[in-house]
């Protein structure tokens, strides 16, 4: 293997796939339901929270997956727009769809979980409102693709929208920020000494977020293989109509 | 077979079934959205290659 | 390019040419809200700052389509991309007429439409300087979002899907201003926020939207 950029080419592309989406996908799977299983029913209860606490192996994969994928989007347009390799592209179209549901399951998740533990299902906090933001940028984003029949022209206007987009959803969150303090705890996994999850929780919380990002690797990979497909469809038959 | 969920069981099932089934739906369709491309590409090269 | 400004003022100005559609939409807002949540002053001044504001950004999109669409449609577009102007300058020119022809009249008569929603007293003048901070930003993005959805047969809705969501921050920090004010607090802050994101929006969105159009032009 010389480098990466092989993969740029559709055809490399799709054979390597063929053989490592079959892994991906059977991964993902394993070791997702291994998180879940592990935490659902292998976890003691929070003193605090009481059960609730097992929504965490859900909501916070989720959560990490919703603004990965949009940060994978970011990186994937940046390429096809330097460099102009169509593979890149269509994976940025493949990862919006997923992106977005992986948001609304971090919302939904946060609203079962914060009405017992904050009385209510929404509040206008930060962290809720930025999320919400991001899920509008979604769908932008997915509508955008959805509007334009070349895909080259697709792409193109897609990506440029992405990088914008990325400035604003930054500027929505701090603005967020800046409007409400919220009710939402910070970031409950640090590096930092003093962490305040027991291993306990951390470990089948780690192997959910492995799980998360399988799956989020596998729906792309299967993802960017339709698109491919589809856009030598469309090749094919603009050729058909030319001759 | 089920853990003692205490007073949250609802909020704490439903939680799971509906990130699971979202989880689900979303492979499902992509999985058929692929097998129809790919149905059509199929058929497609097979017509053009008769033809030419 | 004053000639193509003065052309585009005349154009918004003509009778057809929606000016004034988005200043009508701003008042009927500002009619409809205390219908809809009742004339208690109380609460209509603490509700007032986020009304305004967000009229006034709704008010900006009625308009949007109208920038580039009928350029697109006789072909002027094809012509200005290729005229010795970079078509950067003809991007900012086009969201200077916008924010002329909407932007402006929108600062003007919001003091009137305050009075409407009973908004505090030492809250107008931060209105004014927040809206008249504000609406460049609100032109330059929509010009964006113009020249995103410029060749789509019904871009129009597609338009506020887009555009809405890279309002946000120019909202909050805009809203902030004036509801700060109103109480007598301290506005610094979101004012040199609001500020700065109009600044960056002005100097980098034309690079984007120049850039977009020539990909719908190809």
């Amino acid at each position: 293997m010389s480098s990466l950029w092989e993969y740029a080419n559709p055809l490399k592309f799709m054979r390597t796939t063929d053989w490592l989406l079959p892994i991906v996908a059977v991964a993902a799977v394993v070791i997702t339901t291994v998180g879940l299983v592990w935490g659902f029913f292998f976890t003691p209860d929070d003193f605090r929270q009481g059960s609730t606490v097992k929504i965490v192996f859900i909501h916070v994969p989720s959560a990490m997956m919703a603004i990965n994928a949009w940060v994978m989007m970011l990186v994937a347009s940046l390429i096809w727009l330097i460099r102009r390799h169509h593979v890149s592209a269509l994976a940025a179209r493949a990862a919006a769809p997923v992106g977005a549901v992986m948001t609304v399951i971090g919302l939904i998740t946060g609203a079962v979980w914060g009405q017992p533990m904050w009385g209510t299902w929404w509040a206008w906090d930060p962290r809720l409102t930025a999320f919400l933001i991001l899920f509008l940028f979604y769908l932008g984003y997915i509508a955008m693709w959805a509007a334009i029949d070349d895909p080259d022209t697709g792409a193109d206007l897609t990506a440029v929208l992405c990088l914008v987009g990325s400035v604003f959803a930054v500027l929505s969150r701090y603005a967020a920020n800046f409007w409400n303090q919220g009710l939402h705890q910070g970031a409950s996994l640090s590096v930092a000494p003093g962490t305040r999850m027991d291993w306990a929780y951390k470990a089948p919380l780690y192997t959910c977020m492995v799980g998360f990002g399988l799956i989020f690797l596998a729906l792309v990979l299967a993802g960017t293989r339709t698109e491919i497909r589809a856009r030598r469809m469309k090749a094919l038959a603009a050729r058909e109509r030319m001759a | 077979m089920m853990p003692e969920l205490g007073r949250y069981a609802v909020e704490v099932t439903s939680a799971y079934a509906v990130s699971l089934g979202l989880i689900v739906a979303l492979a499902l369709w992509y999985v058929a959205r692929g097998r129809r491309v790919r149905r059509d590409l199929d058929a497609f090269e097979q017509k053009r290659g008769k033809n030419g | 390019m004053i000639a193509l400004l003065t052309r585009d003022l005349r154009l918004a100005f003509r009778a057809g040419g929606g000016f004034g559609l988005g200043l009508a939409f701003f008042l009927i807002l500002a009619v409809l809200v205390p219908l809809g949540v009742g004339p208690d002053r109380t609460t209509l001044a603490l509700i007032a700052p986020g009304i305004l504001w967000v009229g006034a950004l709704l008010a900006c999109l009625l308009s949007l389509d109208r920038i580039f669409a009928l350029d697109y449609e006789d072909g002027s577009l094809d012509l200005l991309a290729t005229a010795p102007v970079p078509l950067e300058g003809v991007v900012s020119i086009k969201a200077l007429a916008h924010w002329i022809t909407t932007g402006v009249p929108l600062v003007l008569v919001s003091p009137v439409l305050g009075l409407l929603l009973s908004l505090p007293v030492p809250a107008y003048g931060w209105l004014l300087l927040s809206l008249t901070l504000g609406t460049p930003a609100l032109s330059v993005i929509g010009t964006f979002g113009a020249a995103l959805t410029v060749g789509l047969k019904r871009g129009g809705l597609l338009l506020s899907l887009l555009v809405l969501p890279l309002y946000i921050p120019t909202l909050v920090f805009g809203a902030e201003v004036v509801s700060r004010g109103a109480q007598g607090l301290a506005v610094g802050t979101p004012l040199a926020l609001l500020a700065g994101i109009t600044a960056g929006a002005v100097a980098l969105l034309p690079f984007a939207s120049a850039h977009v159009i020539r990909i719908n032009l190809r």
